[in-house]
């Protein structure tokens, strides 16, 4: 099919295009992120954790022939780096975010020494799901090609917010995140509780590893994350520990960042640095917009080392 | 990293070399003959070096020199263009005895060579692609190829191949070799048809592989069906230009293998035949010109097999281009000439052939890309 001039329609048609291709591993980490803060830990390391399981995740799919086979070594390898945090961070007096920043250089390390001779193969990718068959034009297709694990993770965001509000499980979770020594007082043991949400997180976190490098760009290279596990940190925060905000911050963010080069190809191509921060520029603008110094923190677990 | 256990060694083999040289000939005139036989050559990479790219390519030029006699070779990769690269190349030099640098990366050059360059004058630092003036100092040199020359052949396969009039091509920097071959891949698409447009998208980086794809797509979803590139690692763009049904022109190594049949052909690297023989030369003490340049026809570069979707008027224009650049003399920017601002870049008659410097300061885009430099 030949492609149709679709002039400047471009520019919407990547923003949503770009939001359904960019956003998952930002939907996964912050999800992973979003569980391990509301029981009270922060897991920097998870920028870590996303390459190790972009790059296990990769290896593992070329080795098997199955992508699906990646995607589950992805989560198992993303969990051992969440458990080995968790376990780390238990003992008295370690400091988490120390350990975060000690696990992210520790995860990339080892992803690259493990990971050299997989940058050439080429694994298979992850199946998506074509739903734009109701367009002729081959660009809205082309946008609306939606990955498997997208939808997980939506559906994954609907999931957690359940079970954060209504399931025992969830609850758990909220007590430790609140109150240590509330969660104590009631016979729960917050090290364990903490130790598998940690390792939960991790196991996100890899999965949305396995998405950089078996779907989109769909390869492994060192070069694969440009800091996406650092900004699903942060957009926990943005986020206010939501689940279901922190599916949509990861979306517009991913939409953001097809801003700059769809604004080069329809010919805005002045300043595109500046397109390019417009993710960040994005974000802070949200954040002073909805910041208020009453409800900072509102949302934010109270036993977290930011609240304290 | 190296460790301090290779500086033993090899600081053990160089006395105990001298030593026993020293003895059997007497006198000083050993030193040289023991420089000869054991010379230390660092190679330094920006990025992974087996990344279907730049890094590959002069990662291959580091192979062959290798298997040369009496040569050690240090590498590091991931060396970012910052105080970082100061420290590997001052740690190459003071801990494992290099005496020829090559810092490949851009960026290395202006300050961070020109930096540490002046308080080594017996040490050689060559670089990739930045321009040498006698004012700087004696000891760096710099080579490169006319690599836009296999980007002008690029965009003959190109502009046979589209069917849009439409070729994109994904940008890291607006530097001048980066320029070169956007306005290279351009012109040599307009021999085919003058209706054709270059639509360009700067990344900003030279590796960023998410962008790199987000790029490739809108230049599809703008209609190009002819995609080239000039970042360090291809892959990204080869994969996503595929998956849109996009042709692919490739850059710096062969991606063939990742682009199969869509593949047109590529311009790319051929530095085992240079790094030789500057090797070769410091080896035999004999000096290394400090500006090095070279084309097709000096083997600097060199194209990759056409692909099966290269048609025979293509192929026949390709060829008899190949053999008119192999002869020399040939320009790609030749008058008349605008850039895409409508300024004069060549009056009718003049033209830039590939050796000239000027070309190497190059700060503009030609009439046909769109784009900007700023």
């Amino acid at each position: 099919m030949d492609p149709v001039d679709i002039g400047l329609w471009g520019v919407p048609l990547a923003i949503l295009g770009g939001a359904i291709r960019v956003s998952t591993p930002f939907i996964f980490v912050s999800l992973g992120e979003c569980l391990t803060e509301r029981s009270g830990r922060i897991n920097l390391g998870l920028e870590g954790t996303l390459v190790f399981g972009a790059m296990s995740g990769y290896a593992m799919a070329y080795e098997t022939g199955s992508p699906f086979i990646g995607v589950l070594a992805a989560a198992v390898a993303g969990m051992l780096f969440g458990l080995f945090h968790g376990w780390i961070c238990k003992f008295e007096g370690v400091n988490d975010i120390a350990v975060g920043i000690a696990m992210m250089l520790f995860g990339m390390g080892l992803a690259f020494f493990l990971g050299k001779p997989y940058i050439q193969p080429v694994a298979p990718d992850l199946p998506a799901i074509g739903f734009g068959w109701w367009s002729d034009i081959p660009q809205v297709r082309a946008a609306l090609q939606v990955n498997v694990l997208f939808i997980a993770g939506g559906i994954l965001a609907l999931v957690m917010a359940w079970m954060f509000r209504s399931t025992r499980v969830g609850l758990v979770v909220r007590v430790v995140g609140d109150s240590t020594d509330a969660a104590r007082a009631i016979g729960l043991n917050p090290d364990v509780v903490r130790l598998l949400a940690t390792g939960a997180g991790g196991a996100l976190a890899g999965v949305g590893g396995a998405y950089l490098s078996l779907y989109y760009p769909g390869s492994w290279s060192e070069g694969i994350s440009s800091g996406q596990g650092l900004m699903a940190v942060a957009l926990v925060i943005f986020a206010r520990w939501n689940p279901i905000n922190c599916f949509w911050a990861a979306l517009l963010f991913g939409g953001a960042g097809a801003l700059g080069p769809a604004l080069q190809s329809v010919g805005v191509s002045e300043g595109y640095y500046l397109f390019f921060a417009a993710p960040y520029v994005l974000t802070l603008g949200l954040l002073i917009l909805t910041s208020s110094p009453d409800r900072a923190m509102q949302g934010a677990p109270l036993a977290l080392s930011l609240t304290k | 990293m190296n460790t301090p256990k290779s500086l033993n060694r090899r600081r053990f083999l160089g006395t105990t070399a001298a030593s026993l040289a020293a003895a059997s000939l007497g006198g000083l005139s050993a030193r040289p003959a023991v420089a000869q036989t054991a010379l230390t050559v660092g190679f330094i990479y920006v990025g992974p070096k087996d990344d279907f790219g730049y890094n590959q390519a002069h990662a291959e030029g580091a192979a062959a020199v290798k298997a040369m006699e009496g040569v050690t070779v240090l590498e590091e990769e991931n060396v970012p263009e910052s105080q970082d690269v100061q420290n590997t190349m001052e740690s190459m030099i003071n801990f494992d005895g290099a005496q020829l640098l090559f810092p490949t990366s851009f960026g290395y050059f202006n300050p961070h060579i020109l930096e540490v360059a002046p308080k080594y004058p017996d040490i050689r630092f060559e670089h990739a692609g930045g321009l040498w003036t006698p004012e700087n100092p004696a000891n760096i040199g710099s080579y490169f190829g006319y690599i836009g020359m296999g980007q002008y052949l690029n965009g003959i396969a190109a502009g046979h191949a589209t069917a849009s009039k439409k070729i994109g091509f994904v940008a890291a920097k607006p530097i001048p070799q980066v320029l070169n071959n956007i306005n290279s891949f351009l012109l040599g698409a307009r021999t085919v048809d003058p209706s054709i447009t270059c639509q360009v998208i700067f990344t900003g980086e030279w590796s960023m592989a998410v962008k790199e794809a987000e790029a490739t797509n809108a230049l599809a979803d703008q209609g190009s069906d002819v995609i080239t590139c000039h970042v360090d690692g291809p892959k990204g763009v080869c994969e996503t230009a595929v998956s849109r049904g996009a042709y692919v022109c490739g850059y710096h190594a062969d991606q063939s293998p990742l682009a199969g049949d869509l593949y047109l052909t590529g311009a790319e690297w051929n530095w085992a035949g240079i790094y030789t023989d500057m090797v070769a030369k410091t080896q035999a003490g004999e000096p290394i010109d400090n500006f090095v340049r070279g084309g097709l026809a000096e083997g600097f570069i060199k194209m990759s097999p056409l692909g099966p979707a290269v048609s025979d008027a293509a192929r026949a224009q390709f060829e008899a281009t190949r053999a008119e650049i192999e002869a020399g003399g040939f320009a790609a920017i030749k008058g008349p000439l605008n850039d895409n601002r409508g300024n004069v870049i060549a009056a009718a008659g003049e033209a830039f052939v590939e050796t000239d410097i000027a070309l190497e300061s190059m700060d503009y885009l030609v009439e046909g890309v769109l784009g900007s430099t700023r």
